[in-house]
């Protein structure tokens, strides 16, 4: 099996170092530090447009309820960021100084006891890596094990991430309610608001960025991701052939919750906040779309989908709001349509060929990320 | 709770309630039917499904403003006009949707699902460019407004008993339609096997396109019913999605007694709940149980036993 | 987007519109400042905000897409028309207001998000804009580490104050108390049955109306307390528990399109609101408009403003705001706090001698507008406006006949003490 043992090939490894380049020399150098933390907060949307790479385009199996998990991990390190910033003295005018805000207000008089961890920044590095997982692990071993798949996974975890938004919205004294923990400031004593921070969290983001395409490159390119896209190809003769494909399909979801969480964790420490409309059935499909755009295979597409919708919504609300909806819905039909591999998949077929001819590189290994256009995954 | 009440209070809100509960069972089923058809018997994820619902509230809503500037004299029968011009104005719309988009999918079911959510939004932002952002009223001729009095001290809503009423109808058409018409026998054969129905001269494509637009129509018709009980505005089509999708699925694909007997369930479990608990607490417990009762019975209620 | 408003609205209707404003009495107190009245823009700008000599620029900031664009077209609405008026009698401190309009897509992040390009790349000097609690409560950050200045135009639940934001709607005991104090005084009301969607606003404001229902009405008490979530469509059961616990008033703050669903269920149910009092602190003309007038005719609603309100200010702005909107426009409370924005920061401007924000912060306790549509309102140290609370009974038409007006302003006090 592992004739290719290389976690990446040439032309991926190029496709990395050119990203690299981009996201560490050319956009910090090019924008202002507003404008690259704007970056910075499309690129926490990569994470969970990675993860999905990997369960969807690889795996076959399409979630949309990867906002829970970016809410997750974007909970965790809120809470953990909240009481950091409602020490006794932040909090002096409460009637029960040293508890958030938002509890206060809601008469809880003492902090409730699953709070209490997150005192300690360990315990929510850890909470935001391995909650997500433990959830996904069980959804996925109840949905996977009795083989249910396709759209019926798809529509249940549309109602899971719409439970969750009613629990998180109706639990105000517990949660923050719709309006979410706001009013982060500090994280060890260190002001992440300050404009020198957002400039090194982009930094340490960009780091994390990598280290997860890394990962998700590795999965890949070992057996499990071969065996992941046969299973999705046809599902019957992987079991057939002996392997168990509830287990791996798990992974697969346990891995993209994973992923997700850290981006949401990483999307609190740059926007400063958590709220319960990341949860929710919209911004969950809005975050299949990256990766759709990007190109459902592609690692590297899930990052460029991801920074040129976002970018894209951002510069097109700013000049013509009322075109974004038009233009956004425009975009999902045409990728579904007419580039269902999307920008990787333009790159593929157009412009990769124009390069070999003169750079007479070795051929992309592209046997098993043939378009989905002809061979769609049987449901 | 109950302790400070007379019985025959009790016993009027019981009834009460138990008309709650079939209320709501008729507005889940009225809502769940039309994507039955579509979800049922094409396996086509609609998730415009509730842009095409807001599409007849607003068909009704014009022919509204249409019967009170020019035929007020008419005004009371204008809704029966309505139900049936949304009817058609979202089976067109649906027409033209499988014929430019629909078709190309049938192989990628996940990929009608993005393209239909991109539909939506679409559909979104021009009720909003055409009919304004804020939400429209309609208003509703006299006799549909207030309530039956049975007794003292109950009372039936006039505008329940009409949709209850509309959901029988629609429900024996559509279910006479896909299993006693030639039509609906020719649906069944391309779901079943959609090569050898093309091969025994069903036009297959036309089965589909009028399916698809059925299917849609009676999103329509269920849109203009709800003009009476909610909101018609330019995104209230999207606080329906995930409701009707549960129905469908809890009641187990291509089945209409299966879609019938989960709207059932769910709406007086959700009816009951709200009656003993708060009503967020009710939706989440709901939503919670049938989730887990997907998960341990992933075909739904009724399901047809096929070999994969 | 940045567009100066002078374009914005056509010219025939522009000069209907003039015509409409030449006779609001505000227009008497101000003349058109001459050019050589204009302080240099070194006096007026110290710290680098969008100021030049003939120019000024600020934000608005609200949802025009998304589910919150129903509420916030009609603020977006009267802060331009407030602009506008304010251009035509010759500007703030002899400059020109420019406008750049962002969208928060009715999503808090982007909220955030804006607020954040509007202060640091526009250097705007105010921001008009926001109206649900969350999306505050997302830019408020952003205002302080920035120091921007925010107008907000939505009653909201309090618990809140900022030196970079004015509140112009009212806070919740503003809202509430006089209007409990009246219904239990004149209506003998004893028993409350309370409804809300579920999110922070309702929760606060129930939760301040049973504190003073329980401590300070005497013999009164709450018999429910419910909340659904935003949204929800179905009411039914929630109504056949009113009608078993029989409260004197349905105390009710639910909004968006639930509203709607609610109230038709309500009469479908033969709950016939010209018996049964029904007090509610969420639904404005604007939100009559979708609920359809026969449907909650004989309700009542507790805010600050109204429509109707027959006073001389408000007798100028609403045709004013019809001309430039359109005939068919309703106007709400929330609508009428938004139009006070721009005004009051015109003044506080004009107070001040300055656009800087610290000045302006610091000018604004106490600036009055006399010109307000709700009437006289002045900006209290805590940066809450005074104002009077009226009760409204609605009628078929989508209006409100005012019932009830407080004799004094009413004070705002965003902690209350024993409310919380």
């Amino acid at each position: 099996m592992f004739d290719t043992p290389r976690f990446a090939n040439r032309s991926e490894l190029l496709g990395i170092a050119v990203l690299a380049v981009l996201l560490l020399v050319i956009l910090p150098l090019s924008l202002d530090v507003f404008r690259l933390n704007l970056v910075a907060k499309y690129l926490t949307y990569s994470f969970v447009a990675l993860g999905l790479v990997l369960c969807w385009g690889c795996g076959g199996i399409l979630s949309l309820g990867q906002g829970v998990f970016f809410g997750l991990g974007g909970y965790c390190m809120a809470m953990f960021l909240k009481l950091e910033a409602s020490s006794a003295a932040n909090t002096k005018i409460q009637s029960t100084p040293g508890i958030p805000d938002f509890m206060d207000w809601n008469q809880l008089t003492e902090l409730p006891f699953f709070w209490k961890p997150f005192h300690s920044l360990t315990f929510a590095i850890v909470a935001v890596l391995v909650i997500p997982a433990i959830f996904a692990l069980i959804v996925g071993a109840a949905m996977f094990k009795r083989r249910v798949g396709g759209v019926y996974f798809a529509i249940i975890t549309q109602a899971i991430a719409a439970i969750l938004t009613i629990l998180i919205v109706g639990q105000q004294g517990y949660t923050g309610g719709i309006n979410g923990i706001t009013d982060l400031r500090t994280l060890k004593g260190w002001d992440i608001r300050t404009d020198h921070a957002k400039f090194i969290l982009y930094f340490v983001e960009v780091g994390c960025l990598f280290v997860c395409i890394f990962a998700a490159q590795f999965i890949r390119h070992s057996k499990l991701g071969r065996i992941l896209v046969a299973m999705r190809d046809k599902e019957d003769r992987v079991r057939f052939s002996g392997y168990s494909v509830a287990n791996f399909k798990i992974f697969a979801f346990c891995a993209a919750a994973v992923l997700a969480s850290i981006g949401g964790a990483l999307f609190t420490l740059e926007v400063g906040f958590m709220s319960p409309s990341f949860v929710g059935i919209v911004p969950s499909i809005e975050m299949v779309i990256y990766t759709a755009v990007g190109g459902r295979m592609s690692i590297l597409g899930a990052v460029y989908g991801t920074l040129i919708v976002n970018a894209a919504k951002t510069s097109f609300s700013e000049s013509f709001p009322q075109l974004w909806l038009l233009g956004l819905g425009a975009l999902f039909i045409a990728v579904v349509l007419a580039f269902p591999n999307g920008l990787a998949g333009i790159w593929r077929d157009l412009i990769q060929p124009r390069l070999d001819r003169f750079s007479r590189s070795p051929k992309p290994d592209a046997q098993w990320s043939q378009p989905m256009a002809d061979k769609a995954p049987a449901e | 709770m109950f302790g400070d009440y007379s019985l025959s209070d009790l016993g009027a809100i019981f009834a009460m309630q138990g008309f709650a509960g079939l209320i709501l069972f008729s507005v889940f089923l009225l809502m769940a039917l039309g994507l039955a058809i579509i979800f049922g018997q094409m396996g086509v994820i609609n998730m415009a499904h509730g842009e095409f619902m807001i599409l007849g509230a607003y068909v009704t809503w014009l022919t509204s403003n249409f019967f009170q500037a020019h035929l007020p004299a008419l005004f009371g029968g204008y809704f029966f006009v309505a139900m049936v011009l949304a009817f058609f104005a979202s089976g067109a719309l649906g027409m033209l949707v499988e014929w430019g988009l629909i078709r190309h999918l049938y192989k990628r079911p996940l990929d009608t699902l993005l393209a239909t959510w991109g539909l939506s939004l679409i559909l979104q932002q021009c009720y909003r460019s055409i009919f304004g952002a804020r939400e429209v009223g309609v208003d509703l001729p006299q006799w549909m407004l207030g309530s039956f009095q049975v007794t003292d001290a109950i009372q039936i809503p006039i505008n329940g008993v009409f949709v209850m009423v509309l959901t029988i109808l629609i429900t024996c058409a559509v279910a006479y339609i896909l299993y006693w018409s030639r039509w609906g026998r020719q649906v069944r054969a391309v779901v079943q096997n959609r090569v050898m129905a093309g091969a025994v001269g069903i036009n297959t494509e036309k089965v589909d396109r009028y399916t698809f637009a059925l299917g849609c129509g009676v999103a329509g018709v269920a849109g203009s019913a709800f003009t009476m009980i909610g909101s018609t505005g330019p995104t209230s089509g999207q606080l329906y999605i995930v409701d009707t999708f549960l129905v469908v699925v809890f009641g187990g694909a291509a089945s209409l007694l299966g879609t019938i007997a989960s709207a059932f369930t769910i709406s007086q479990a959700q009816s009951t709940l709200e009656f003993f608990l708060s009503g967020s607490m009710a939706k989440v417990i709901t939503l919670l149980a049938i989730v887990g009762i997907l998960m341990l019975r992933p075909q739904g209620l009724f399901a047809l036993k096929v070999r994969k | 987007m940045t567009d100066e408003i002078d374009r914005d609205p056509p010219s025939p209707l522009r000069r209907k519109l003039l015509m409409g404003m030449a006779a609001a009495p505000m227009m008497g107190m101000l003349t058109r400042a001459s050019f050589a009245d204009v302080p240099a823009t070194s006096a007026v700008n110290t710290t680098g905000l969008a100021v030049t000599d003939t120019d000024v620029t600020v934000g608005i900031l609200h949802s025009i897409t998304g589910t919150m664009a129903i509420s916030e077209t009609g603020s977006v609405e009267a802060e331009k028309l407030a602009i506008s008026q304010i251009n035509a009698a010759g500007g703030v401190l002899g400059r020109q207001i420019k406008f750049i309009q962002e969208d928060g897509a009715s999503d808090w992040p982007t909220f955030a998000e804006k607020a954040k390009k509007l202060l640091v790349e526009n250097k705007c000097a105010a921001v008009f804009g926001c109206w649900t609690s969350a999306s505050r409560k997302a830019v408020l950050p952003v205002f302080e580490q920035y120091n921007g200045m925010l107008y907000y135009p939505t009653f909201y639940e309090g618990l809140e104050q900022s030196k970079n934001v004015i509140y112009t709607g009212q806070e919740a005991t503003q809202q509430i108390l006089a209007g409990l104090n009246w219904i239990n005084t004149t209506k003998d009301a004893k028993t409350f049955y309370l409804l809300g969607s579920d999110y922070i606003w309702p929760r606060t404001s129930n939760k301040i109306a049973r504190k003073h229902i329980e401590n300070h009405l005497t013999g009164c008490k709450v018999v429910g307390e419910e909340y659904f979530p935003l949204g929800d469509t179905q009411f039914n059961s929630v109504i056949n528990k009113i009608k078993l616990t029989k409260p004197d008033v349905i105390y009710a703050i639910i909004v968006g399109g639930s509203n709607v669903a609610f109230y038709k269920q309500l009469k479908a149910a033969g709950i016939d609101l010209s018996k049964q009092l029904l007090l509610t602190i969420s639904v404005t003309e604007d939100e009559i408009d979708g609920i359809g007038g026969e449907n909650i005719a004989g309700a009542y609603a507790c805010m600050k403003y109204f429509q109707s309100l027959d006073n001389a200010n408000n007798k100028a702005f609403v045709p004013a705001f019809k001309a430039m909107w359109g005939e068919k426009t309703v106007i709400g409370d929330v609508t009428q706090a938004a139009y006070l924005g721009p005004n009051l920061w015109k003044l506080t401007a004009e107070k001040a001698g300055s656009f800087d924000i610290d000045k302006i912060a610091a000018a604004s306790p106490g600036v009055e507008f006399k010109g307000a549509p709700e009437g006289y309102v002045r900006i209290h140290e805590n940066h809450h406006l005074w104002s009077r609370t009226r009760v409204g009974r609605a009628r078929a038409d989508g209006q409100y006949d005012v019932v009830f007006e407080t004799p004094d302003l009413v004070e705002p006090n965003p902690f209350p003490k024993g409310y919380q």
